[in-house]
């Protein structure tokens, strides 16, 4: 393996990285505050992307209202899945919960089959990310470029929200100790609420980015996406907004890496990922840049 | 004279209603498809194709008009024995069409063997599922037969010495083609520079497709589904690799090109099908009836499983009887039969049909040129 | 399998207690009118059809009540099920395929080489032969012996799987642990389609002998309910429900936590790879496919309806699921009647079931059984009380007051 090709895989991983961030901030948040795998977060990417897809390809919006409008919907319906299936299960052991978001997820999923179609559509691409530029021996396609740029654009203005508004404040303390945080007067339903929000949007932010990347949407793809980027909140500390994006680049160029260098064993692929998932489960499981678990006894 | 009369007329009666009993009794025949599930879409593909065959000509063997009892096997091989189990037990089917995919086959093929009520697969390409067995049969060609086409295909017409290989890993179609075309290349005196796996489900193949990139093919063979071959037909030219593109029948859906867009023109693939690869009229009257009712081009499922419901019908005629082994029998003999892609001539439950290639100019297929085994 | 004395029964005791005598015989007369049911059913009247899906319905069995055993019993939240199923199916599978056979199935790339020279069934009746030369009954007995060890030595191979896999997961709780077990369980199905020596990759192996019927599958679910409800009786069962309560307080009172998570797990996997034995000999053929992450998520759902934590609940859904399961078949498919064409909505079927997990979850978390399991002693309570009320009913026909009629059915 050539120089340029290792860069070139190395751009690959970074570009595949950046969708695995967004993806991963939303499970990192909600386990942060809830301790619950929201096994939808992968499925609510997919109504990110499905939204946009039909906003521009049926109603013909322009992107810049067509992004953000996707981005709202989807926000309303993670707040809905929060509001009909976890809260009930708030004060219920964790198995519960688990089990509903696993539920909620193969709802998400084969209704979407039912209603959708299983048949895959092509996703219309704005012109700025089809483009690909060419820079000495390199290909550097426009998504490639603008996805690890909007990634990081966006955890800085989920830093400020989290670190510089009073609502952030609510959601870091939250993470510390729900009951304490409740008898200062923090409306804890409103705050959850508002991070189910948050990391919805962002999983549209990825879907839609994913389908630029991937020009097709389909009701099952957000299912490797999704246990790819779980991946990356656990490798990078689960509960740490940071950490998630560090995984998740970490994780996008692993996953080329072991392709590039091994290309006989490219049909391996999974198999790395989730054998480095249990690596770090083993050895690390409070990640990269996880703090230790307490034990509540 | 009253009487007599009255005797006549209970007679006539009599007649009346054997006639009718018996015009009103239809053949049954069980359609396994996968109407949802991974494959769905080529299961949905094949009862189109039915529904328009019924729209064209009035289906109807020994003089009895045929029912169609559909069952939806979820693309999964446990539903795919016990559908088949369902039709010959519960709705007493005389012969089966469907499974579309060859796992489900192996699956239900045994069931239908046991039973002696023949079974016919649309598209199952996969050698293993009529392999030593009386009552399975496919309407298609078989995956080393369409390997070596496309094999030879891309050495003499394309004078391609150097090709590299992109397989899906999870699809036993995708791996068997693949192989066989690895093979013959190999034979003819090409060279494999690169073999590169990728999975259903996932959606980035940069990193094979910069591998592939590196091993400087001259061609490069995707014996995928349509989604895969379109990601990595778009991937492909956004990472500079601009060789020709060669996939097998597995891209033949409208969705190839509205995923794939400009990035799989100029894509080649072998295939059943293709409207001016016909001669007979049935064809061009099945593919005037496609347009007319859907609005859109015919597809190979659709024209596949349509043609399986004529080779039946044949041979319930030639039979004589909607016996189910009576039935089997006389499919073993089907030659030369005229269907909607051509004419098939079946041997050893396998039928034997020419491969076609056709390229992508423009949005369009194009038709190349016509393989006969 | 009658000895179970919390749930219904402690709770309230109406009508005479059983002794373990009567227990046991009504234990023996179920098994004995299941055999003849099965003698029935096996015979020429009854249809292929409802033979199948009791196969299948079976085979689940199996695998519920195993999988029930680690997230039931001993609260530990595996994902990974359909990776152990998969190793028994396979491994089933090539003990059993006969040699000849498997140069034909093997077409892409030939299997590994002592798998290449072995048919366990065919090993044994060279044995046999030789020591009872000319016997016709020795294809049968080295079939039937070939197969049973074959399910036992996939057993096996699931349990070391069990073994691996456990010994290093395990160590991590809820939520890890769960997520553990899915990656392991998707890396054994991505190492089936890609070790196409062993497996055959994506197609899959056919022309396995069609070995299962209503007695191995019937014979293998009472094993496993004989197997485990001992196992959950026994102090280890006691120690996995102490774990399930309380992991720290269990550990307090010194119990071995690790040792008895992993024996669950093990158990538990050694189940699950004679269920997939059994499946890949009731269809003949074997895939990856098979055994995605589906199947898990199929037997998730029958243990929580069941009620987690109840054998005998996971065994009758496993059963009411997989008959369930054939039956909507009929509302989603569609339907031609005459000039009418109802066009069905393909795919009901799954987003029903999923509805009905969240539903279950939010509303009636205990399920059909909750923890407790059936006893001859809870049936015969409930069969007094049926009695009483029916009694209530007839008598009021004959002029009794309707106040006394309420009392026995509302205490």
């Amino acid at each position: 393996m050539t120089a340029d090709v290792v860069v070139q895989q190395l751009l690959n991983g970074i570009s595949l990285g950046g969708l695995y961030s967004l993806l991963a901030i939303g499970y990192t948040m909600v386990y942060g505050i809830l301790r619950l795998i929201n096994f939808a977060h992968g499925d609510v990417f997919m109504v990110g992307a499905y939204t946009a897809f039909y906003l521009v390809g049926i109603f013909r919006l322009p992107w810049w209202i067509a992004a953000p409008g996707a981005a709202l919907f989807t926000a309303l319906v993670g707040v809905t899945i929060d509001r009909a299936a976890y809260r009930p299960l708030r004060n219920e052991p964790r198995i519960s919960a688990l089990i509903t978001a696993v539920g909620v997820s193969f709802f998400i999923e084969n209704l979407g089959l039912v209603m959708l179609g299983g048949r895959p559509k092509g996703m219309p691409v704005p012109g700025v990310m089809a483009r690909a530029y060419s820079v000495g021996p390199f290909r550097i396609p426009g998504v490639t470029l603008w996805v690890p740029v909007l990634t990081v654009a966006l955890v800085l203005l989920l830093l400020v929200l989290v670190y510089r508004t009073r609502i952030g404040t609510a959601m870091r303390a939250l993470s510390r100790d729900i009951e304490t945080t409740r008898l200062m007067g923090v409306d804890v339903d409103r705050v959850i609420s508002y991070t189910f929000a948050l990391g919805s949007a962002l999983a549209a932010a990825g879907g839609i980015m994913w389908s630029f990347q991937f020009p097709q949407v389909n009701p099952l793809m957000g299912i490797y996406p999704g246990w790819k980027a779980f991946t990356a909140a656990v490798v990078g500390g689960i509960g740490n907004i940071v950490g998630a994006m560090i995984g998740g680049f970490l994780i996008g160029i692993v996953e080329i890496m072991t392709v590039g260098l091994l290309p006989h064993l490219s049909g391996y692929r999974d198999a790395f990922v989730f054998g480095l998932l249990i690596f770090f489960l083993l050895v690390r499981p409070t990640g990269i840049l996880g703090e230790p678990l307490k034990e509540k006894v | 004279m009253k009487r007599t009369v009255s005797v006549l007329i209970a007679g006539v009666l009599l007649l009346v209603g054997a006639a009718a009993a018996s015009a009103a009794e239809p053949i049954k025949i069980g359609l396994n498809l996968e109407m949802t599930g991974a494959v769905a879409a080529y299961g949905q593909q094949g009862y189109e194709g039915i529904q328009v065959l019924q729209k064209m000509m009035k289906l109807e063997a020994l003089g009895r008009p045929v029912e169609f009892v559909l069952v939806d096997n979820k693309s999964d091989r446990v539903e795919s024995a016990n559908a088949a189990q369902r039709l010959i037990q519960r709705d007493r089917v005389v012969a089966i069409i469907g499974p579309m995919i060859s796992g489900s086959m192996l699956a239900a093929g045994p069931v239908a063997e046991q039973a002696n009520v023949p079974i016919i697969g649309p598209s199952t390409t996969n050698p293993l599922t009529t392999q030593g067995r009386q009552y399975v049969f496919r309407a298609c060609f078989i995956d080393p037969f369409q390997g070596q086409i496309a094999a030879r295909f891309a050495y003499e017409q394309l004078g391609v010495r150097r090709a590299a290989l992109l397989v899906d890993v999870a699809q036993d179609y995708a791996v068997g083609l693949g192989n066989f075309f690895a093979r013959e290349f190999t034979k003819l005196g090409g060279q494999v520079v690169a073999t590169q796996y990728l999975k259903t489900g996932d959606q980035d193949f940069s990193a094979q497709l910069t591998g592939i990139r590196a091993a400087n093919p001259e061609l490069l063979y995707m014996p995928n589904y349509y989604t895969e071959i379109a990601l990595a037909a778009v991937q492909a030219r956004r990472l500079g690799l601009n060789v020709p593109i060669l996939a097998g029948d597995g891209a033949d859906a409208p969705e190839l090109i509205q995923i794939g867009g400009s990035a799989v023109e100029g894509l080649m693939h072998t295939g059943f099908y293709h409207e001016k690869a016909f001669t007979n009229p049935l064809a061009r009257k099945y593919v005037e009836t496609f347009r007319q009712v859907t609005g859109k081009d015919p597809n190979a499922f659709g024209a596949l499983t349509a043609d399986s419901v004529l080779i039946v019908l044949d041979a319930i005629e030639r039979a004589g009887s909607a016996e189910p082994a009576a039935i089997a029998r006389a499919m073993r003999e089907t030659n030369n039969l005229e269907v909607t892609t051509g004419s098939v001539t079946i041997q050893g439950g396998d039928a034997i049909k020419p491969v076609v290639i056709r390229k992508l100019v423009n949005g369009q297929w194009q038709y190349l040129a016509t393989v006969n085994p | 399998m009658a000895e179970e004395t919390t749930g219904l029964a402690a709770v309230r005791p109406a009508g005479r207690a059983l002794s373990p005598w009567t227990r046991r015989l009504l234990t023996f007369a179920a098994l004995a009118l299941f055999a003849v049911a099965i003698a029935y059913m096996e015979g020429p009247n009854f249809s292929p059809y409802y033979r199948r899906i009791l196969n299948v319905a079976l085979i689940y069995v199996v695998a519920a009540v195993s999988y029930n055993l680690v997230n039931g019993i001993a609260g530990q939240f595996s994902l990974g099920p359909n990776g152990f199923m998969a190793i028994g199916g396979f491994f089933t599978t090539l003990m059993m395929l006969p040699v000849a056979r498997k140069e034909q199935v093997f077409f892409l790339q030939p299997l590994i080489w002592p798998l290449s020279e072995f048919s366990l069934p065919e090993v044994l009746q060279g044995a046999l032969s030789r020591l009872i030369p000319g016997s016709a009954a020795i294809a049968f007995l080295s079939m039937s012996l070939g197969f049973l060890g074959a399910l036992v030595l996939a057993g096996v191979m699931a349990a070391l799987g069990g073994l691996v896999v456990g010994i290093p997961s395990l160590r991590l709780r809820g939520d890890y642990l769960a997520i553990a077990t899915f990656g392991f369980g998707e890396i054994i199905f991505v190492l089936a389609n890609n070790l196409i020596s062993v497996t055959n990759g994506p197609l899959g192996i056919r022309d396995i002998p069609e070995y299962a019927n209503l007695w191995w599958t019937g014979g293998a679910a009472v094993f496993t309910l004989w197997a485990v409800q001992n196992l959950v009786n026994s102090t280890y069962g006691r120690a996995l429900k102490a774990i399930r309560e309380d992991e720290i307080a269990a550990e307090t009172m010194g119990i071995n936590v690790f040792a008895h998570k992993l024996l669950a797990f093990v158990v538990s996997a050694f189940f699950a790879g004679v269920a997939g034995g059994l499946l890949a000999a009731l269809l003949t053929t074997i895939s990856p496919s098979l055994f995605t992450f589906m199947m898990t998520f199929n037997l998730l759902i029958i243990i929580v309806l069941g009620g987690l934590g109840s054998t005998t609940g996971a065994a009758v859904t496993a059963v009411v699921y997989a008959v369930l399961q054939e039956a909507l078949r009929a509302v989603e498919a569609p339907m031609r009647l005459g000039p009418i064409h109802i066009p069905g909505v393909p795919g009901m079927r799954m987003v029903v079931f999923s509805l009905l997990l969240i539903f279950l979850m939010l509303f009636y978390r205990r399920g059909l059984f909750g923890r407790s399991e059936f006893t001859w002693q809870a049936a015969w309570e409930t069969a007094h009380r049926l009695g009483a009320a029916l009694g209530g009913l007839f008598q009021r026909g004959t002029g009794r007051p309707a106040g006394e009629v309420r009392r026995p059915r509302g205490r």
